[in-house]
């Protein structure tokens, strides 16, 4: 199991054993990372990932077992140990000071002074830019933490770890708040990181992403040692069926939708932001009972605002009905008693009460109903039973947590009991914002599957998910909202990753473009007289019928959409370009950098999307001229 | 088994006990330093707190509006909230309490009964107002509640001066009138035939002859004991711990929060009232008199609430304490001429150590640890050395090479 004790490694850990009172969240693990390479640690939602990462980062100290550090053996008491040994770590939450800027952050407790007295700001910026320049992070030192996207702040909790000199990173799920993008740049940077000699410890429940950084992986169940493998040989499924212990199916299985009456009627929404503009604009959606409708699109298009007005937490504009009853402008309560369930975005400040017992927080909304607290009493008895029923069903672990405080528990068996509740309230609609975020395969399969079961039961399921492949995969319809409108609507299956992200950005897809598809993305034909996708502008009611099968006059149509088509992507791509580069000199200096960086990637995005567009037209055009041959041919035919 | 040890350590009363034993364990260094004898000095402290029957009745009559305010701030520490203007709310409650009981002449019960209720009203309401403020604003009850406290206290003053209420020749208000008095049988011992029997019980004579002893302390007991039920049982106090402990998932779970702010600042005022009156119903002089300062009966309370570590039940022991110490004070500088001084260093020693009590149950559990690890070093060690017989006896076994590939 355990390796030799060889200066060939970063960091040994050997026969490591933690305990929390009589509860052992480690027992005997081993754990071996060579130098300049990336090792993830694969496990279980509270299978002791982050404890064995704190016991390296002295915020806990083990209760067995050694640690090595290079093959010497060390003892780290407390972090600052921890960063004499060149160990840095970046937590699944972010420890930055709100209102200090990038640079205050990055030489928090190791500031420059002059004369050992007075603060020197000026070197600290100099040595900041020094190390954003050497491993190519960008961020504007200047900046405030709390102007800057999570992305952004990642970086800083990196470039402060590297700062103190960190040459084993250790990273606590960097991925679960970042978007996709964010996460390509992550990869790219712990490449270069590799490159320049250092080690990386990183955990994530992401399997794709194990395979696309990672050179070892090491598994974790239950606290218990279970094997450390070359990530090249195996496959996810391997990696998924070594984690939970059987086989688990990464794509969700569902049946068809069965959608009925309309429950939840979004119109002409207005939400203003903290800024007082509008984040949600002219928003409209219809979720049906017994659809998953899923909202995909970028951080910051307008999710946000959009929760807090449906959940009564923000005044807003407009209209939002739910089963015929207008739901806005009133209380909480008010949603809440009117078959609105949410499972929320941050489980910590809006999902749970640490500092109540798991039971308790089971009927949190319930502990207003008679039947929990007849005559004003909460009926402990009742509540227990029915706590002890929701840790059962949903596999929340340990099984006896209930009378223990919901803090103790890992993220995601605190995000079990949350699910498990709202689901018990039979809500008309149930939302789910990032409902998955930090679970493991494990977990998230099972999050899906209640899901389509809640749908299937007659339920309106609104989706709301960074996650690309989890809107994709679970939603029948999916909803891109950007600046703060659905830009369109697709019907499950008719389009891809690329097609969303371009959507995503800003752009539109004509319906043409969405059935010309190449095979081998996940594109289903719809069956004859089934709704394809259905463009905002059409009502849902009446989503337009197009027929698959390749006839003439299709062929024809095609030829038309194929200069329309011209025409949309001229039409993405050059106003969409002015008005994002307009918008990168608005006022708001802070963000300035950023919004233009994030402008350039855009355009570099279109540019490319601009020119597989063309490619597209290209394609339409050379048939349309074979079809015209052939027509002419069959008139002469005729002729 | 080490588990069983810590939930010991961990429990509050264990911690306050361990505080208390600190606490006197600091000040007999610090008598020792002044030159008193502190076997001796803490010996008479004890002794004129619980030596005679009349000095418990004493202490507990002390004690009771300092469980009350104690009760009252325990509260709202368990709804979020940090009410130090118990002082303000215990003043307003004794001048209403005050106003009202002198002007009151109706049969006894009803009388109490309309004191009682008025006292806890006003300091209901003038706490409410520092709760309106917090949820209407977002002003911090903190810095509304130290100005509140300087207006009850000038308010206070205000009425001791006017004609109606003023009593000529005194700096106070006219007493509460005799229908209104709470303490136990207060007509009958005066009485001749009570006179005579209690001439033959001395301890009854001591305690109920020469105290005010009055129903303030078993009310006390009573309103800890429906506090805690209200807190740890009832829907209401659900609500008011779930917005005390995470404002954001009470709002989001459809509590009104606003509301409930309000509603905790108002309980939590009318238990401070509720003391007041039964403070001024309850013990001679009966009135209020005009204030140079504050009396420290609301901030004695947060003291009596820490060392509870809030529990509504605790504050009473934590109040008993409290009582007993200021009261017994006074003993140890007639007896001993130990400065009265000593015992606020003696209460200020054992706040400060049940603030940092939480320390213990970590020491304990480190101490645990250390044993744990003990045991598991040697038994790895064995585990070692039969590894290594096994793999002399037979040579290919495989060498504990890397299993990174
Ligand atoms: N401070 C603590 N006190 C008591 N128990 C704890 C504490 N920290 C963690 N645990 C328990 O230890 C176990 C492992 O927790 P840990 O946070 O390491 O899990 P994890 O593998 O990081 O899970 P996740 O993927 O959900 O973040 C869990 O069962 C958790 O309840
Ligand atoms: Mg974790």
């Amino acid at each position: 199991m355990a390796a030799e004790v060889s200066s060939r490694y970063a960091v040994q850990m050997h026969g490591i054993t933690k305990r929390f009172g009589s509860f052992y969240a480690l027992t005997d693990v081993d754990l071996d990372v060579e130098k300049g390479t990336i090792h993830s640690i694969l496990g279980e939602n509270g299978a002791g990932k982050s404890t064995l990462m704190n016991v390296l980062y002295g915020l806990y100290q083990a209760d067995a077992g050694e640690i090595y550090i290079g093959g010497k053996q060390v003892d780290i008491k407390n972090p600052t140990a921890a960063i004499e040994h060149g160990i840095g770590m970046v937590h699944q939450h972010f420890m930055l000071v709100e209102n200090f800027t990038v640079t205050q952050n990055i030489v928090l407790g190791t500031e420059p002074t002059k004369g050992g007295v007075k603060l020197d700001m000026k070197q600290a910026r100099r040595n900041v830019l020094d190390i954003v320049q050497k491993y190519g992070l960008e961020v504007n030192p200047d900046a405030l933490i709390r102007d800057i996207t999570v992305g952004m702040q990642q970086r800083v909790e990196i470039l402060k770890a590297l700062y103190r000199g960190a040459e084993i990173l250790i990273l606590d799920e960097p991925t679960a708040v970042l978007t996709e993008q964010e996460i390509d740049e992550l990869l790219k940077i712990m490449k270069k990181l590799i490159e320049d000699g250092k080690t990386i410890i990183i955990i994530t429940h992401k399997l794709k992403e194990i395979q696309a950084s990672s050179d070892v992986c090491t598994i974790i169940r239950r606290g218990q040692y279970i094997d450390t493998v070359p990530v090249k040989g195996v496959t996810e499924d391997d990696l998924a069926e070594m984690m939970v212990g059987h086989a688990v199916k990464l794509v969700v299985e569902k049946e068809p939708p069965n959608p009925g009456r309309v429950v939840l009627d979004i119109q002409n929404l207005y939400v203003k932001n903290e800024q007082h503009l509008d984040a949600v604009k002219d928003f409209n959606l219809q979720v049906r009972a017994g659809e998953i409708v899923g909202i995909a699109g970028i951080d910051g298009n307008g999710q946000a605002e959009l929760m807090e007005a449906v959940n009564n937490l923000k005044r807003c504009k407009g209209k939002i009905i739910v089963d015929g009853v207008e739901i806005q402008n009133k209380t909480p309560k008010f949603g809440i008693d009117h078959g609105v369930a949410t499972i929320p975005a941050d489980r910590h400040k809006d999902g749970l009460v640490l500092g109540f017992t798991v039971y308790e927080n089971t009927i949190l909304e319930k502990y207003r109903t008679e039947e929990y607290s007849p005559k004003g009493t909460i009926d402990r008895k009742k509540m227990r039973s029915f706590a002890e029923e929701l840790i059962k069903a949903y596999d929340v672990r340990p099984e006896d947590c209930g009378p223990k405080l919901a803090g103790g528990l890992s993220g995601g068996n605190q995000q079990k009991i949350i699910i498990g509740r709202e689901i018990a309230q039979e809500p008309k609609l149930l939302i789910a914002i990032q409902p998955t975020r930090g679970l493991d395969v494990g977990a998230i399969e099972n999050v899906h599957k209640m899901l389509i079961k809640e749908r299937d039961n007659g339920v309106a399921v609104l989706l709301i998910s960074f996650e690309l492949d989890e809107v994709m995969n679970v939603s029948d319809r999916i909803a891109v909202i950007y600046d703060g409108h659905i830009q369109q609507i697709f019907k499950h299956g008719t389009v891809d990753n690329r097609t969303l992200g371009r959507v995503m950005a800003g752009g539109k897809v004509e319906p043409s473009e969405i059935r010309d598809l190449p095979d081998e993305v996940a594109y289903a034909a719809p069956a004859v007289g089934e709704p394809s996708e259905e463009p905002m502008e059409e009502p849902v009611e009446e989503p337009a019928v197009v027929e698959p099968a390749v006839s003439l006059a299709e062929v024809i149509a095609a030829g038309n959409a194929a200069a329309d088509a011209e025409e949309a992507a001229s039409a993405i791509a050059e106003p969409e370009y002015i008005v994002r580069s307009a918008a990168a000199e608005e006022p708001a200096p802070d963000r300035s950098i950023e919004e233009a960086e994030k402008t350039s990637e855009t355009m570099e995005h279109m540019q490319e999307e601009i020119d597989s567009m063309h490619k597209a037209i290209e394609d339409i055009q050379k048939q349309l001229s074979l079809v015209l041959q052939k027509m002419s041919d069959a008139n002469t035919d005729v002729d | 088994m080490e588990s069983l040890r810590k939930k010991f350590f961990s429990h509050p009363f264990v911690l306050t006990i361990i505080a208390i034993v600190l606490g006197f364990a600091v000040a007999s260094v610090i008598l020792l330093l002044a030159g008193f004898p502190p076997k001796e000095s803490i010996e008479t402290l004890v002794q004129s707190m619980i030596g005679r029957p009349k000095d418990i009745a004493s202490v507990i009559i002390r004690s009771t509006p300092i469980i009350f305010t104690g009760l009252g701030v325990a509260f709202a520490i368990k709804t979020g909230l940090f009410n130090i203007g118990a002082e303000g709310q215990y003043i307003m409650g004794c001048v209403v309490a005050t106003m009202v009981g002198s002007m009151l002449d109706f049969p006894k019960p009803v009388a109490v009964l309309m004191v009682v209720i008025s006292a806890m009203l006003v300091s209901a309401l003038y706490a409410g107002f520092v709760g309106f403020l917090k949820a209407q604003f977002g002003i911090h009850e903190v810095i509304t509640s130290i100005m509140l406290n300087w207006i009850a206290l000038y308010f206070s003053n205000w009425v001791c001066g006017l004609d109606f209420f003023h009593k000529p020749g005194t700096i106070g208000m006219y007493p509460v009138n005799d229908c209104t008095y709470t303490m136990l049988l207060p007509v009958w011992k005066k009485s001749e035939a009570g006179q005579a029997f209690l001439a033959e019980h001395p301890v009854l004579q001591e305690t109920l002859g020469r105290t005010d002893v009055n129903i303030g302390f078993i009310v006390a007991i009573i309103a800890a004991l429906y506090i805690s039920h209200l807190l740890n049982r009832t829907r209401k106090g659900y609500e008011l711990r779930a917005v005390g402990l995470n404002i954001h998932a009470a709002r989001f779970s459809g509590i009104n929060v606003n509301r409930s702010i309000v509603h905790a600042m108002m309980i939590s005022g009318a238990l401070c009232g509720l003391g007041a009156a039964f403070y001024v119903t309850g013990q001679s002089p009966h009135t209020v008199s005009t204030l140079s300062s504050f009396e420290n009966v609301g901030f004695n309370g947060l003291s009596v609430a820490f060392i509870a570590f809030s529990s509504p039940i605790g504050c009473i022991f934590a109040g008993l304490l409290f009582g007993g110490l200021l009261y017994g004070g006074a003993g140890l500088q007639s007896k001993v001429g130990a400065p009265t001084e000593i015992i606020n260093i003696v209460i200020g020693v054992i706040v400060f150590f049940c603030a940092l009590s939480y320390l213990i149950p970590r020491f304990v559990d480190r101490l645990d640890a250390a044993k744990i690890s003990k045991r598991r070093a040697r038994q790895l060690a064995k585990e070692k050395a039969k590894a290594q017989k096994a793999a002399a006896a037979g040579k290919d076994g495989k060498k504990g090479g890397s299993d990174v590939v």
